[in-house]
């Protein structure tokens, strides 16, 4: 794996660890703080399980009040922080550091209040996604995003990187879904914003916190917009007998007017894979697949289905077919969200998160299959396709060492594609880690400049979630410029290249 | 010390001009005043800079891809321009952001999309499809240091640095100068059927909207007039009514919008629906509400208050035993636009008491300038939140050169 340059630790905090855990078990008595080396294992990585860190110590408060205490000591004491909530990430946003202290919010699981009159519910930033529909639900609510790691996931993690979700086409992402926030400064100081209204006074900080990847402040409580669920949804499979068929129809459906509140989009190694998984009925036989989802009363459902299918009817579908029972939407989802896993079931796979525009969906499927030819990788695609958020598996073998450092930069070509069609770098997974030095892809010094100056007004001493995000921290950016990582290992074998580069020139027909 | 710089109005009309200019001002220290078209000039304090920048010539539509649902704009697009041109897709600016220009003293339709997003003007239809904010997907713009900068992108989806475009959204021209805005756009709703009440308390109102806003209907407007202000629209049934009017909106395709009226009648049947709107009419009613036709007639302070709905009616009530007030309340109550008599404070000590009590805050929206000068249009911040307000805006007008004590004295 490629060396992963962080901030230099503070030798004189790494000296005083033993002082310093001791020191924070005084400060939050009830609050777990770990020390051990065995203890802090379980926190040396999140889920881009390539980089792991053992950190200085793990402290998991019970309280916003623990939080401010632990986060005041840090402050006066020159301590880093790299908060923590479930530890999904795929970014590595949750990479401890040698010498942070780990804040994991994971115990911080009280539902505080569902206001079903108001539509709101009020949740600390421990509890996951999955746990507030559930609290809502028997009254017939929801809260709308939903990652695929709903289950896991919590919402403190969810706001640090505006987490979205298949249905978020309908229903927007977690900042269009928050209301207020309770969150420690890193001085220890307690801010509330925002509330249960619609808006709040002054400047607008929510989308400031939200995606801000745990950098400018620790989300300690939520309040959160509920949902009435709708009277019924039903998905339809549709296949096609090419990518971009099944691109064009995607983009038909939306110029039609019909917004369904999910679009996904497999293609055939992703199909293949998930069927074997769950059997889904999945249509094996097509190079791509969409699922699209519509909810409403069933005349609704019946209305949008068939208006669907008379679109795609254009594409020349290979297969169509409705959902005839709750047993079989659930099954089709059930592949959807275990489509990651079921991958990982048979090789490591890199995930990537860039955003292209909707109309470039054909050629960037197409070029980030040749990127992976290129690189000598199979890639499998299942991502949300409405809004254009590609999820690229390229897999390889974890345990070669070659093939990690290849894949990381095959990664980076595709997101530098993505950033070339006129997208970004990452739609929801974050930039944590692994694509800050990526950062100068898709911004100008001076728009770089713009994010630091807020990062150092609101954590001058750059203590909170360091290391992420800005291609090392920030204000070092400028002399970052230009620098590679290290130890990139040997080039792709030059004589693949010319091949698949006379390929290109071909017009992508060979073999 | 004003320096070089020629005082008066400029109107650049491209992005490096405009970054040109800061950076005179910047160099020259002088206070700029920061506008589109200037239809909310007189929301928030007097500014009183020597010079005025806007971005009315910054006009024309970079890019609009109706299938992607995005577009961008220069920011001294027109409103009214960019409307009529999503008209032709069938598609919509999905906030329906309300038109401030008629009770200001302005023509309908004559805002920027600047303005719009600057002022974070979001419509009725805010509770269902979310606020002008939710709708940005990225800007361009000049800080306070004549940098150009942008943030976020045309995409969907974006969490590739901080979100600065939509922290921009409601500052008022204070943090930045947007130049481009991309936005998110959506279909036009085909139908619109709206469901009167009359007669309704505002307590039993709110109450009868909430109970809207908690069906799967997809509510998409929830408004309760005082009947003064009913009295002031145009279709002869509501005008006519001579009591408060209470009015729940629902969208889609026709048989669809058709089925939620009627779902929705039947859940509410309690309330006593008396009257559907459908087709132009019902249009043309939220069509008046956009402009705030209420308020058009007389010049009386008017303030925007946000609240949790569920106290909005004890708000208003525990309000009119200190002062004579007309209200609309819209987002089921979360949203209470307030007529208050021409006092010399506009009614601010006692709506920002009562509102102490029961949460929420408020803006006077229209004013006296002396009025304006002599309180706290915006709602005055916690000393927490204030400070960290303050960081915010040094960190992108270190010299506080935009739009100086518009929101906030000394900031």
């Amino acid at each position: 794996m490629s060396t992963l340059i962080l901030p230099d630790p503070d030798r004189g905090v790494l000296a005083r660890r033993n002082d310093i855990a001791r020191q924070l078990k005084r400060l939050v008595p009830g609050a777990t703080v770990i020390s051990d080396q065995e203890g802090c294992r379980t926190f040396e990585c999140d889920a881009l399980t390539a980089y792991r860190c053992l950190p200085l110590a793990v402290v998991l408060p019970v309280s916003t009040e623990e939080v401010a205490a632990v986060l005041r000591f840090c402050h006066d004491n020159h301590v880093k922080v790299v908060p923590r909530g479930a530890g999904t990430s795929l970014a590595g946003g949750a990479l401890p550091l040698e010498d942070a202290v780990v804040l994991c919010l994971s115990r911080m699981t009280k539902v505080l209040e569902v206001d079903t009159s108001n539509r709101v519910a009020r949740v600390e930033a421990g509890v996951t996604n999955i746990a507030v529909t559930e609290a809502a639900a028997k009254d017939g609510f929801f809260y709308a995003p939903d990652p695929s790691s709903q289950i896991a996931c919590t919402v403190g993690g969810n706001i640090a990187t505006n987490s979205g979700g298949a249905h978020c086409l309908k229903y927007g992402v977690t900042v269009n879904n928050l209301l207020g926030l309770r969150m420690v400064m890193m001085d220890g100081e307690i801010i509330d914003l925002g509330g249960s209204h619609l808006d709040a006074p002054g400047y607008d900080f929510l989308p400031l916190i939200t995606g801000s990847e745990g950098q400018l402040g620790v989300v300690t409580e939520a309040t959160v917009r509920l949902l009435k669920a709708p009277e019924g949804s039903r998905p339809m499979l549709i296949g096609f007998d090419s990518t971009e068929s099944a691109a064009s129809c995607v983009a038909a459906i939306i110029a039609a007017g019909i917004i369904p509140v999910a679009i996904e989009f497999m293609d055939r190694p992703a199909i293949h894979v998930c069927e074997h998984f769950v059997t889904a009925g999945y249509p094996l036989d097509a190079e791509a697949a969409l699922i699209v989802e519509v909810e409403g009363s069933e005349d609704e459902i019946e209305y949008l289905l068939e208006k669907v299918e008379d679109i795609a009817r254009d594409f020349l579908p290979t297969s169509m077919r409705r959902s005839q029972s709750p047993e079989e939407t659930a099954l089709i989802w059930k592949g959807r969200r275990a489509a990651f896993g079921a991958i990982g079931q048979l090789s490591d796979y890199y995930c990537m998160d860039g955003v292209i525009p909707l109309s470039k969906l054909p050629k960037a499927l197409d070029e980030i299959g040749w990127i992976c030819r290129k690189y000598r990788f199979d890639v499998a695609n299942v991502f949300h396709a409405g809004d254009g958020n590609l999820h690229p598996l390229i897999l390889y073998n974890a345990n070669d060492s070659v093939q990690l450092e290849r894949v990381e930069l095959c990664g980076a070509e595709i997101l530098k594609l993505c950033i070339e069609l006129g997208g970004c770098l990452t739609g929801e997974h974050g930039v944590g880690i692994e694509k800050r030095e990526l950062m100068y892809e898709q911004y100008t010094d001076e728009d770089i400049d713009q994010q630091v100056r807020i990062k150092e007004a609101l954590d001058p001493s750059w203590l909170l979630n360091p290391g992420k995000v800005f291609p090392i921290e920030g204000r070092d950016a400028q002399k970052m410029r230009g620098i590679e990582l290290q130890n990139l290992g040997p080039e792709p074998e030059p004589e693949i290249e010319s091949e698949i580069e006379a390929e290109l020139v071909e017009g992508h027909d060979a073999p | 010390m004003t320096g070089h710089m020629r005082l008066g109005f400029h109107a650049p009309e491209t992005e490096e001009e405009l970054a040109h200019l800061v950076a005179e001002a910047v160099d020259t220290r002088t206070p700029l005043e920061i506008m589109g078209r200037g239809t909310k000039r007189d929301v928030g304090h007097p500014v009183g800079a020597g010079a005025v920048v806007s971005t009315e010539a910054m006009v024309g539509l970079q890019l609009y891809e109706p299938t992607e649902l995005v577009l961008v704009a220069k920011a001294g697009t027109p409103l009214a321009a960019i409307e009529a041109k999503l008209a032709e897709n069938d598609q919509e600016l999905p906030f329906e952001p309300v038109d401030l220009g008629p009770v200001l003293g302005y023509g309908p339709g004559q805002a920027t999309i600047g303005g719009v997003i600057g002022a974070n003007l979001s419509g009725s239809r805010r509770i269902l499809k979310g606020a002008a904010r939710d709708h940005v997907l990225g800007v361009r713009a000049v800080n306070g240091r004549g940098e150009v900068f942008k943030a976020g992108g045309r995409v969907m989806k974006n969490v590739t640095g901080y979100d600065l475009g939509r922290t921009l959204a409601g500052s008022w021209g204070t943090l930045a100068i947007m130049s481009e805005i991309a936005l998110k756009v959506l279909p036009a709703q085909r139908e619109a059927r709206t469901i009167l009440f009359f007669g309704l308390t505002d307590q039993t109102a709110i109450e009868a909207l909430c109970i809207a806003m908690g069906t799967p209907y997809e509510v998409s407007g929830t408004l309760h007039l005082h009947a003064e202000l009913a009295a002031r629209f145009t279709d002869e049934d509501i005008a006519g009514a001579e009591v408060a009017v209470t009015a729940i909106r629902v969208e889609n395709f026709p048989a669809s919008a058709r089925y939620r009226a009627n779902s929705l009648r039947q859940v509410l049947l309690a309330y006593s629906p008396a009257l559907e709107l459908d087709g132009e009419r019902s249009k043309k009613f939220w069509g008046e509400v956009r402009t705030l036709k209420m308020f058009q007639d007389k010049p009386n302070p008017l303030w925007r208050v946000s609240t949790t709905p569920s106290n909005a009616a004890k708000l208003i009530g525990s309000l009119s035993r200190k002062i004579d007030v007309r209200a609309a309340y819209d987002w089921s109550g979360g949203l209470i636009w307030i007529e208050t008599p021409p006092l010399t404070d506009g009614g601010a000590v006692d709506i920002r008491r009562t509102l102490a009590e029961l949460g929420g805050y408020a803006t006077l929206i229209r004013a006296e300038d002396a009025t304006r000068a002599g309180i706290d249009v915006f709602q005055p911040l916690e000393p927490e939140l204030a400070a960290l307000s303050a960081k915010l805006k040094h960190a992108f007008d270190p010299l506080g050169i935009f739009n100086p004590g518009r929101m906030y004295r000394g900031m």
